[in-house]
């Protein structure tokens, strides 16, 4: 039944987001997809899109939405410092470093 | 006999009388990951000079009497668990290099309790996956078939474990990432609630899920490691300030009179039918043992996968945000910064990545919140709600781990939804927050671990422990270790 349900899927997947949809995803990701990979995502976000429809069964008007499970709340503590600074060691895996900054490319022109 | 094959409770009744020592043992498992390693990849690092330094500080520590409780055992680390000044690359190519600058909280507790650390194990990338095919460094293979997956994404952990190349070793679980590998490798994987062991220095995938937790040869190995993990974290927020139990001491034996709820969705059509058969089995051994099953009804246990993909992907969105390639992990670099993020994600992250982050930036996406986002976490509350309702008529609950027994590789890659499906019956237990493990409970006629999943009401580790450890020393099932 459970492999049934998904091969069913695949086939009536069709345009459940289209590629314009994914390159916006994309921009809004970070992420530059090559051509292939746009059309590959299309294929599958549209059929995991199909197959989370299913939700869409029951009715939760009246259901209360869980964000958090656990106990925990909000703890509070001191505002204090408890970490001693150490920058040669924030800056050990820095991709490019000029002293101790981060190097980036330029942002303002 | 070879010290690689011992358990955590008979090494550490030898190390304690000095009829071993830690460097012994920790040989043992280096020379097995030394004659392994080529055709399991159980690790992306092994630490070998590093867990020698370790063993000498244990040995030292062991004859001065009173040692800690995991000193000198040798243990494999998910490579997921930041490790002060050991490569930590979440199997992603984004951190290859990354040599984080501290340790995780639950690192700190096992150099505390005086573990020595043989290597990072292999893994999903991210944690994103359910067989260890998305690795950056190649699929880990499973030791009882090395054409077959061995589960994921904590693959390498269940598989050294399984192969006697550590003595037991951490994993993560969001959807079932220690209990299914456990189960694809015929050991022990222990998720416990949520809250109860510190995420501090754990790469996060999706936090309201994310638990860490062992894998171990026996019930009461991962329950002695589990004991050294839980606890009050002032570094991790959600972690419960309740007093952690011993879990050892749980191990009574005694589960007359205990309640075994069997959900009835969860003996689905399509399911291998020696996994059933197996299954089935064991809850007749407890009855057998005096406890008592009950049926009991999940029944929004269809739609936990949809509602899990959806919550998982949206919180991986944002988690993995903080890979742009400015501070540590992979720059591709480009004229502009925003060309050298979108550039360095896309050469950084692999296929399955990309995938999650798309789908979850998609459901948190203008438009499209409140139909996919907020719809999940509704449909968690009715998950969460069907735990609560069963947990009135039953202690525990007890089900397959996996539907199937370990998969071969390549069979599932090429579509990512069969996939998820290995997860159907692991996901939910995250989604309510509760603890569970997986245990064996039979072999199938390829000679492949089948999985019993028990669970728990939230904080109720003990029960789940007493359960298992009674049915594992029953003797109702023969432990067959890989013929590796």
């Amino acid at each position: 039944m459970v492999r049934r349900r998904c091969y069913d899927l695949a086939t009536m997947a069709e345009n459940k987001i289209s590629v314009d949809q994914v390159r916006h995803v994309a921009r809004l990701a970070r992420l530059e997809l090559s051509s292939a990979e746009e059309q590959s995502l299309q294929a599958d976000l549209s059929a995991i899109l199909s197959y989370v429809d299913k939700l869409n069964q029951l009715d939760t008007t009246a259901v209360e939405p869980t964000t958090q499970v656990g106990e925990a709340g909000t703890p509070m503590r001191e505002d204090e410092v408890t970490n001693r600074p150490a920058p040669e060691e924030m800056l050990a895996n820095a991709p490019a470093r000029e002293g101790h900054l981060f190097r980036v490319p330029k942002i303002i022109e | 006999m070879e010290l690689c094959r011992l358990t955590i409770g008979e090494a550490r009744d030898l190390l304690a009388r000095r009829e071993i020592s830690a460097v012994e043992l920790t040989r043992a498992c280096l020379d097995r990951i030394a004659e392994l390693e080529r055709r399991l990849n159980a690790f992306i690092t092994v630490c070998a000079r590093e867990a020698i330094a370790q063993a000498e500080v244990a040995d030292k520590r062991l004859d001065q009497g009173g040692a800690p409780a995991l000193c000198g055992i040798p243990l494999a680390i998910k490579d997921i668990y930041d490790t002060r000044g050991v490569r930590t690359t979440c199997a992603s190519k984004i951190l290859e290099k990354f040599v984080p600058p501290h340790d995780a909280t639950s690192i700190a507790k096992l150099r505390a309790a005086g573990a020595v650390f043989v290597g990072k194990a292999n893994m999903d990338e991210f944690a994103m996956g359910s067989s260890t095919e998305n690795s950056a460094f190649g699929p880990t293979c499973n030791p009882y078939d090395l054409q077959r997956v061995a589960g994921g994404s904590s693959g390498g952990s269940a598989a050294a474990v399984a192969a006697d190349e550590c003595l037991a070793a951490l994993g993560t679980d969001t959807g079932g990432s220690i209990r299914e590998p456990a189960s694809f490798c015929g050991v022990v994987g222990i998720k416990p609630t949520y809250s109860r062991v510190s995420r501090y220095g754990v790469i996060a995938y999706a936090s309201s899920l994310d638990q860490v937790g062992p894998f171990a040869k026996t019930v009461r190995d991962g329950a002695i490691v589990l004991r050294e993990l839980a606890g009050v974290d002032p570094l991790d927020s959600t972690c419960s300030a309740r007093p952690v139990p011993d879990y050892e001491r749980a191990l009574t034996g005694d589960i007359k009179g205990m309640r075994i709820g069997v959900p009835r969705e969860y003996f689905v059509e399509g399911m291998q039918p020696e996994v059933e058969r197996a299954v089935r089995a064991a809850l007749r051994q407890y009855e057998t043992m005096g406890a008592r099953t009950v049926e009991i009804s999940l029944p929004h246990t269809d739609y936990a996968i949809a509602a899990y993909y959806l919550i998982a992907t949206a919180e991986a969105s944002a988690n993995l945000a903080r890979y742009d390639g400015i501070r540590y992990g992979l720059r591709v670099p480009a004229d502009n910064n925003i060309e050298l993020y979108n550039r360095t994600r896309d050469r950084g992250f692999g296929a399955e990545v990309k995938r999650r982050i798309m789908l979850g930036t998609f459901a948190l996406s203008a438009g499209y919140y409140d139909a996919y986002y907020l719809k999940a976490q509704k449909v968690r509350t009715l998950i969460r709600r069907d735990f609560e309702g069963a947990f009135e008529t039953c202690d525990i609950i007890a089900t397959p781990t996996a539907p199937t027994t370990a998969f071969k590789i390549g069979e599932k890659t090429s579509d990512p939804l069969q996939m998820y499906l290995s997860d159907i019956f692991t996901i939910s237990v995250n989604l309510a927050g509760l603890p569970g493990l997986s245990m064996p409970c039979g072999y199938d006629a390829n000679g492949l671990p089948i999985g019993l999943q028990i669970v728990g009401a939230p904080f109720g580790e003990e029960a789940i422990l007493r359960a298992a450890d009674a049915y594992e020393r029953s003797g109702a099932i023969a432990r067959r270790p890989p013929a590796i």
